[in-house]
């Protein structure tokens, strides 16, 4: 292909932009409110209106110079280059970035999944010539059961042991509201119970639109009214100090890394449970067909494994080693 | 087999023992013979498959998943049998899979050729868990965190019967152990075991602690023998039969037909398996050789020949000695041999010695001039006792040799360091350069491979897969038991028993040992 409008570090050189810089930058274009995509200290954000509120909460309301809202679907108009935002899925807000100059269609995933999840706003296709994917499970050992099995297990759980409380660790913004919905989708209709942490996300995203059903800081409880009710907490807590106010607690942790039984174990997961916000192998590759892309380049994640699977398509791919995104592990990360 | 894979789920993810212990208990409570005993002979690591192999599943993977993507899966997953599970692409319809007794049997009686449809059929009909437990039911490595004594716990508790009990018949007993089970339920007595010519669990040393242990013992109380180094051996000498058990239980007679051969008599014996002339035991390295292989060639029965040396006994023809003192089993011992002289046995010979002091001098002599590995400590008085009773036999290693050390690469460990980088290669100077002198995974507290980790991810210089070349400036003090020459490392050098003694941030790699260093530690052995 011609001489690509982005460059390898996410930067459109048109319009001096830089797509979730791990640095602060003069312009940035911010796909969702995760920490490895969104960092304050940027001159200007360009984002969409829920993505620019779930930065606010995070990080105060001056952690950017100034913010630009800009809804899904709306081209904005930038010189001769066009930014628009399409859903992707992830979270609330998340967005794929589609910039086009010069009859050249780049799309720059950031975090996404295909599966409909009520949390977030339904991930689109949008067809390209370059697609910059993420590749958080970029491996063909990743293969994600359908969600509301693996919440099937916890309620199953919940039923064989009704003594023990059962705390969910979940990364706060995008995790705990997605099981919290897959759960009241499920039936469970008593309050769920929340660690600190989560209460301004959850509320957030309340006030945004998204029905949660009743919460109650968990803090305070009498030990013995936890019995038989869920926790959500931050996978940091659950092994902590603060998980020992509770009867017995079952310590479960909802997250894509989970199908690994042997990283459940080191982390002293008992009752892990595979649910993701991201692609699965299978995904990524349906993805990667589906745009049409001639031209595919990997960052977040198992970039290696990807990179080697386009090839033997035809494709030409390449590793993006974008700089201040660890590789490896992955556990810490946000998804 | 759902209940099975539930099971070793089940006692995978729980980290409590106590919780473990009950859901092998409810385990073996509610099912049914034979599928109890089969699912305590693989958790026992009692069962081997024939034809069923690690590397027979890995050939069925590999016929659907592509090589290198099969390679990259299993370095980030850092458990084979895991892999495959999760890798595995072909999904049906779920269906109900053998019992656990079917399945086994399957694997046992199907042939060569067929093995590989009848596993991908299981594999594609199994829900993940199920697959998962298949796969490592095939492979036979468990890691699920449950040890054979965890199980005889289970079956104790179960039952009432003494945990102690159930050692002693354990290893005369056959899978699905159905006269156990009955014995356990109150349905029948204890099985009945030819208690002189079967595996007797072995008696371990606790290492003494000079400072503390010494001064509260009486070197009257004891006798001292060396510490051999090489591999302990358990000889059931029948009468025309002769078993030889590793330290685990294992028959080892195939890999060293010049003992078999060659011994007489009717006895329990333990004693050091050692390779030497003239009962001249040579250096370790030199019996790792034999150990390798599981038939001995014509080369090494020759040049290495394999003797044992005894220092206890167990059973004196058909009697029972385990309860007798150290001292009267030893007059025993050499009565017996007295009376069936052996060419390829001999005794371990006591150390005289006055005090302490005088042993430590003795110990001190025979590292230096005869490369022993130590001395052994028993007590006069003490029966045979299976397991590490405190108190009776204590090992008094000689002081380990140190060598300042250069990180060189770092490894990501398997299981559950699969996500660490924990294996460590490391060198000394040459010249100008490093060149790797030893390799080590083990030394450090889990605070300190966090640290490690941190600071080999931060300084790497290249990734070739799973391992990673790092800057040469992280010095480790390395102890090690002997140093020897060898062909295979660069540097010439290979060290017996590396382990990382200390990290020492504060060094610069400057001042790390050289090559020349190393030659005294070989001169010592």
């Amino acid at each position: 292909m011609p001489q690509p409008i982005l460059d390898r570090d996410l930067h459109i050189r048109a319009i001096d932009a830089f797509i979730d810089p791990p640095v602060p930058r003069e312009r940035a274009i911010i796909t969702h409110g995760h920490a490895d995509h969104a960092r304050s200290g940027h001159g200007a954000v360009l984002a969409t209106p829920d993505t620019i509120a779930i930065m606010k909460v995070r990080y105060g309301e001056d952690c950017a110079g100034r913010f630009q809202a800009l809804p899904f679907g709306e081209p904005l108009q930038i010189d001769d280059v066009t930014i628009t935002f399409f859903p992707a899925g992830h979270v609330l807000g998340s967005a794929q970035v589609l910039i086009e100059q010069g009859g050249q269609r780049v799309v720059v995933t950031g975090d996404y999944k295909r599966l409909a999840d009520r949390t977030a706003q339904p991930y689109e296709l949008v067809p390209c010539d370059l697609l910059v994917t993420e590749a958080t499970f970029g491996l063909p050992v990743f293969q994600h059961p359908h969600p509301q099995i693996e919440i099937g297990r916890l309620l199953k759980s919940i039923a064989d042991q009704p003594e023990r409380c059962h705390m969910v660790g979940c990364y706060a913004l995008g995790k705990a509201q997605r099981v919290i919905g897959l759960l009241r989708d499920a039936g469970w209709d008593q309050p769920i119970y929340l660690h600190g942490a989560m209460i301004r996300l959850c509320e957030l995203y309340q006030e945004l639109g998204v029905d949660l059903g009743e919460l109650i800081p968990a803090t305070g409880m009498p030990k013995a009214a936890m019995a038989g009710q869920i926790v959500i907490a931050p996978p940091s807590a659950i092994r902590d100090r603060w998980s020992r106010r509770f009867p017995d607690p079952v310590v479960s942790q909802a997250s894509g890394w989970m199908s690994v039984k042997q990283r459940a174990r080191q982390a002293l997961v008992e009752l892990p449970l595979v649910i993701s916000d991201h692609c699965d192998w299978g995904e990524l590759q349906r993805t990667i067909h589906d745009t049409g892309a001639k031209t595919v380049w990997v960052t977040h994640g198992r970039e290696d494994a990807l990179v080697y699977w386009c090839r033997t398509q035809g494709l030409e791919a390449e590793p993006l080693n974008i700089q201040g995104f660890e590789d490896d592990g992955g556990e810490g990360t946000e998804e | 087999m759902k209940r099975f894979a539930q099971l070793l789920e089940l006692l995978a993810l729980t980290p409590s023992r106590t919780r473990k212990l009950a859901a092998l208990k409810q385990y073996f409570r509610e099912v049914p013979d034979p599928d109890r005993g089969f699912a305590l002979a693989v958790l026992t690591g009692a069962l081997t498959f024939r034809n069923v192999k690690p590397a027979l599943l890995k050939d069925i993977v590999l016929r659907e998943v592509d090589p290198t993507l099969f390679a990259m899966s299993y370095d980030y997953v850092g458990d084979l049998g895991e892999t495959i599970a999760l890798i595995w692409p072909h999904h049906g319809q779920e269906g109900e899979l053998p019992s656990l007794t079917d399945l086994i049997e399957l694997f046992n009686t199907t042939s060569k050729s067929d093995l590989p449809r009848l596993i991908a059929s299981l594999l594609t009909r199994a829900g993940i868990n199920e697959r998962w437990a298949v796969v490592k039911l095939a492979t036979g490595a468990l890691r699920i965190g449950v040890s054979a004594r965890l199980a005889k716990t289970a079956l104790s508790e179960m039952s009432g019967v003494d945990v102690q009990e159930i050692e002693e018949v354990w290893h005369g007993l056959k899978v699905p152990y159905l006269d156990l089970f009955a014995w356990l339920d109150g349905k029948a007595p204890r099985p009945d075991i030819d208690q002189s010519s079967r595996f007797h669990p072995l008696m371990l040393s606790n290492p003494i602690d000079e400072e503390k242990d010494l001064s509260k013992l009486d070197p009257r109380d004891f006798s001292a023998e060396w510490k051999w180094d090489g591999i302990r051996v358990q000889l059931v000498l029948g009468g025309g039969t002769v078993s030889l058990f590793s330290r685990t239980g294992d028959d080892i007679a195939n890999s060293f037909p010049d003992i078999v051969e060659n011994v007489h008599g009717r006895a329990v014996l333990d004693g050091e398996l050692l390779v030497g002339k003239d009962f001249e035991a040579r250096s370790f390295n030199d019996l790792q050789q034999r150990l390798n292989k599981k038939v001995a060639s014509a080369k090494h029965l020759k040049d290495s020949p394999a003797f044992i040396r005894v220092y206890d006994m167990l059973f004196d023809g058909r009697e029972d000695i385990r309860t007798l003192s150290w001292t009267e089993r030893r007059q025993r011992l050499e009565q017996w041999f007295a009376a069936n002289p052996q060419t390829r046995m001999d005794v371990s010979e006591i150390l005289p010695f006055n005090d302490w002091e005088d042993l430590a001098q003795q110990r001190r002599q025979g590292a230096d001039e005869h490369g022993h590995e130590g001395v052994m400590l028993k007590l006069r008085s003490s029966p045979y006792v299976p397991g590490r009773p405190k108190g009776y036999w204590f090992k008094w290693k000689r002081d380990p040799n140190v060598v300042d050390a250069v990180l060189m690469y770092a490894q990501r460990g398997h299981g559950k360091r699969s996500s660490f980088y924990s294996d460590y290669t490391f060198g000394v100077w040459k010249g100008n350069e490093i060149v790797p002198i030893g390799k080590a995974y083990f030394g450090f507290t889990d605070e300190e491979l966090k640290q490690l980790d941190k600071w080999i991810r931060a300084n790497t210089l290249q990734a070739f897969g799973p391992v990673r070349e790092v800057r040469k400036e992280l010095v480790f003090e390395v102890a090690f038991d002997s140093a020897q020459e060898s062909t295979r490392h660069k540097s010439g050098v290979a060290l017996r028993f590396p382990r990382i003694s200390r990290i020492r941030w504060d060094k610069p790699a400057s001042e790390a040992a050289t090559l020349e260093d190393m030659a005294v530690f070989i001169g010592a052995t």
